[in-house]
């Protein structure tokens, strides 16, 4: 095989080139889009809001892939972030002062073992109960919100403890620091899929249940620890939200994120009929949806009209990665070539 | 006969896959009238060359002239449309939709106007004499006249799924048989058919070409072969080897063209002459392996009894819905059966779930690769390492080099046909298929191997190697319970038969009980 033709294979060539091609994009048409600026010892411009707000995009998607992978979908992760930031929110409280009810720590914590639990409920619905993903996790879609309403008291809790905001507005060494979240916990859940056999056991349950079930793989556990996981990885993007605008809006806290997480994870080369799946490639679809929204906002676009714009490169991006399409295009150069 | 024109005819058909030369250069011809039999081992080239015919594959070169006109079909659809219909080896239908939607699946018979329809109310009644909708009536009538054409009475508006794979199959050919058609291509129809079934299709066959309907007819069965077809064509490696009149070709040159060598009939009987020397020898200190007392679940099998010993071929025999597949199941802890129990090497194991029965050291293949067996997405070494990997557990991770030395080694042991072991399973043969499905098992290294139909669907060549892997993993003192509808391949290999009937084990067969002949008498009988 020649070096070309492995790279033409290459699941994450096709996501790279969408990102590449709207970056080209926005180098010739939109003024200053590169422009980079250090401003109190932090790096400032486009491309790092796009990292920085793309964060929980990232962080769902990550989740949302091994679930796709295992041939099911988790739709409540928008919902998980609102109950997440409901109670950490809750737990460091709206004093004035910035001073915390309890410690930071414990707060974000409780979070997070809340929104495990909320994806225990989805893997328990789905593995045991064997439910349909979708119906199983509408649920938590639907009642998400309402739990979180129930933290916040049905009130947006503004806080004020400062040490909170390093989550979504901190830098390290000139970076946000979300990205050195999202960077952690894109490793160790690539060291845990493709260092464990986890990984594989997670495309042969997506591919053919029953014959994973057969060949002495515990489907059930693993298709309940998934849906556990990306109940962790929208507990971790809610307490990012939360700390991005040190609000916690029952309401409207991630809310469609659920969508732009699955987009994500299909931009990125996995299909939704289960089975093998790509984690980098996830990302990238992330970053895709994020650069897209920047542009068009850089672009002065009305933001009415921004999903049309959306939508449209969407659909060019999944056209891209149809193995038909792609036949097709090949086809009409190896005749033009013929031709000449 | 041959004076006239053909009404199909391929000429040097040449498809490449990566990897693997799949046809090269083949010709074929197809007349109306006839019965024509493609035949050729795992690889030869018949599903390539039909696929090609059918649109799902275009050919690297080559032409076909359909009626002295050349065609190009892009899709099976666009096939379907010139006149070309096709029954796959696999059930293509939808097993979640009724019998007769199934038959009628984007032809539903339509009609307009006239009944209390929702349309009706909501346009005011004007408009719903214009809106067409489908008329279940109509179809449901239509599909039972098909159906008894093929003389099966069953309930049409049944979801397909509840009906027998035979029935399945059966609607699958009702389906292309009511779309007119110029060239009907019947791939392994009967493989899963018992054998008044098969009588029962060749009958609509045979009726079918004297109308005048041009058949091309693909199976591993020789003797279906002879006695359906009037005209074979013989592949091997995907090259073409001639065209014969059926009747002017013995059977043994047929194979020995098929396999390009003599095949070697008394192999068999001296083999099975020395294995059971050895075990009367050894039969007496040879240990147990599985010991199943009333063992059963209702509605699925009557409790039995079973044992099998070290070295020991335990033939499953009976008719298709006999109960054979259901007994492997009950074995395999695939269902839970409510009464009796089972003891491996003596000791009473909890086996209700395939992974209980795994660690128990028991492997099963199904008799269903393509939805109980294969991965056709992962690679072929991912497949053969999945059940060793599972038996150890997510966190006892084989590296990847060890997964490929032990595929490696399973991949050349077993003769698997494969690019390399990085090759997605999907691609391969469904012999070559079967043998990843052992291997994922021999990699366990069982005790205990089940084998469901695993010489289903694949050629004669494939299936010797598959009956000699057999018995030399008896011979090295593994315990096997092997279950085939071919009662001739149950005789070969088996040291003891269990005869199965109605879903219940009516005896058992040993020393010089085993023939096809006792086998048949005894479910006559029936006792």
């Amino acid at each position: 095989m020649t070096p070309l033709k492995s790279l033409g294979r290459n699941k994450l060539l096709w996501p790279l080139v969408a990102l590449g091609v709207l970056l080209l994009f926005n180098l010739l048409f939109t003024p200053h889009f590169f422009r980079m600026e250090i401003k109190q010892g932090h790096l400032y411009g486009n491309l790092i809001d796009i990292l920085k707000n793309g964060a929980p995009i990232m962080l769902l998607a990550i989740g949302m892939t091994l679930v796709i992978a295992t041939h099911g979908i988790d739709i409540s992760v928008g919902s998980v972030v609102a109950i997440s930031s409901g109670v950490v929110a809750l737990l460091i409280g709206g004093d004035l002062k910035g001073v915390p009810k309890y410690p930071i720590l414990v707060a974000m914590a409780a979070a997070l073992v809340v929104c495990t639990l909320a994806g225990m409920w989805n893997g328990m619905l789905v593995s045991r109960i064997r439910m349909q993903p979708i119906i199983a996790t509408l649920i938590l879609f639907v009642a998400g919100r309402g739990i979180a309403m129930v933290f916040t008291k049905s009130m947006i809790i503004w806080l004020y403890a400062k040490p909170f905001a390093l989550l979504g507005q901190g830098y390290v060494l000139g970076i946000p620091f979300s990205i050195y979240i999202v960077l952690f916990i894109l490793l160790l859940t690539f060291i845990f899929t493709r260092r464990t056999a986890i990984g594989m056991f997670i495309e042969a349950v997506g591919i053919n249940p029953t014959a994973a079930r057969f060949s002495g793989i515990k489907s059930q556990n693993i298709i309940f620890w998934v849906y556990t996981f990306c109940g962790l990885c929208a507990g971790i993007a809610g307490l990012i939200v939360c700390s991005t605008v040190m609000s916690a809006d029952g309401n409207n806290a991630g809310k469609l994120f659920e969508l732009d997480a699955i987009l994500a994870v299909v931009l990125g080369g996995t299909s939704l009929n289960g089975g093998k799946f790509y984690l980098f490639g996830s990302v990238i679809g992330a970053l895709i949806i994020q650069t897209l929204t920047t542009t068009i906002y850089a672009l002065g676009v009305p933001a009415d009209v921004a999903p049309v714009v959306k939508a449209f490169v969407v659909w060019a991006v999944c056209l891209m990665q149809s193995p038909r399409f792609r036949a097709r295009i090949v086809r009409v150069f190896a005749r033009r070539e013929l031709s000449t | 006969m041959t004076d006239e024109m053909p009404v199909l005819t391929m000429n040097k058909i040449t498809k490449t896959f990566p990897g693997v030369k799949a046809l090269s250069s083949v010709d074929f011809r197809l007349f109306k009238g006839e019965v024509h039999a493609i035949m050729g081992q795992n690889g030869a080239g018949k599903s390539t060359l039909v696929k090609v015919l059918t649109g799902v594959h275009a050919q690297d070169s080559g032409e076909i002239l359909l009626e002295g006109k050349p065609i190009r079909p892009e899709s099976p659809l666009a096939a379907q449309k010139l006149g070309i219909s096709t029954v796959y080896q696999e059930i293509n239908l939808c097993p979640n939709l009724t019998v007769a939607e199934n038959i009628f699946a984007g032809r539903q018979p339509m009609r307009r106007g006239r009944g209390r329809s929702f349309w009706r109310f909501f346009f005011g009644g004007i408009l719903s004499l214009f809106v067409p909708r489908i008329d279940w009536k109509e179809m449901t009538k239509r599909s039972e006249e098909i159906l008894k054409r093929l003389n099966i009475v069953i309930d049409v508006t049944q979801i397909l799924s509840s009906y027998s794979i035979a029935i399945q199959q059966l609607v699958a050919i009702a389906r292309v048989l009511d779309i007119s058609s110029k060239i009907l291509i019947l791939d392994e129809p009967t493989s899963s058919l018992d054998e008044s079934e098969v009588e029962q299709l060749f009958k609509v066959v045979r009726s079918l070409r004297d109308q005048g309907l041009a058949i091309i007819f693909i199976t591993h069965f020789l003797d279906q072969t002879y006695q359906i077809s009037d005209r074979i064509t013989i592949l091997k490696n995907g090259e073409f080897v001639g065209e014969f009149q059926a009747k002017a070709l013995p059977k043994l040159d047929l194979i020995a063209k098929m396999l390009g060598k003599e095949l070697s009939e008394f192999s068999y009987a001296t083999e099975r002459d020395q294995r059971k020397m050895t075990a009367t020898s050894a039969g007496k200190d040879a240990k147990n392996l599985l010991t199943v007392k009333n063992l059963g679940l209702r509605g699925s099998i009557a409790p039995f009894d079973l044992e099998l010993d070290e070295a020991e071929v335990l033939g499953l025999a009976g008719l298709l819905g006999s109960g054979r597949t259901e007994m492997a199941r009950l074995i395999f802890g695939i269902d839970g059966a409510n009464q009796g129990e089972i003891r491996v090497r003596g000791k009473k194991s909890a086996i209700n779930s395939p992974r209980n029965a795994m660690m128990a050291g028991i492997g099963f293949c199904s008799e269903d690769r393509k939805n109980e067996g294969i991965f056709s997405d992962l690679t072929v070494r991912e497949n053969i390492i999945l059940a060793l990997q599972a038996k150890n557990g997510v966190f006892k991770f084989i590296s990847p080099r060890r997964q490929l030395e032990v595929a490696d080694e399973l991949i050349k042991s077993l003769a698997i046909v494969t690019a390399s072991a990085n090759s997605m399973a999907g691609q391969l043969s469904g012999g070559n298929q079967q043998k990843v499905m052992l291997a994922r098992w021999l990699a366990t290294n069982p005790a205990i191997l089940i084998l469901d139909e695993p010489t289903r669907g694949i050629d004669v060549g494939a299936k010797l190697e598959i009956m000699e892997l057999i018995l030399s993993l008896s011979r090295r003192g593994m315990g096997l319970i092997f279950i085939s509808s071919e009662f001739e391949e149950v005789v070969r290999c088996s040291s003891r038969i269990a005869v199965l009937k109605d879903k219940v084990k009516i005896a058992e067969l040993d020393g010089d009980d085993i023939n096809e002949t006792s086998i048949m008498r005894t479910i006559a009988g029936g006792n």
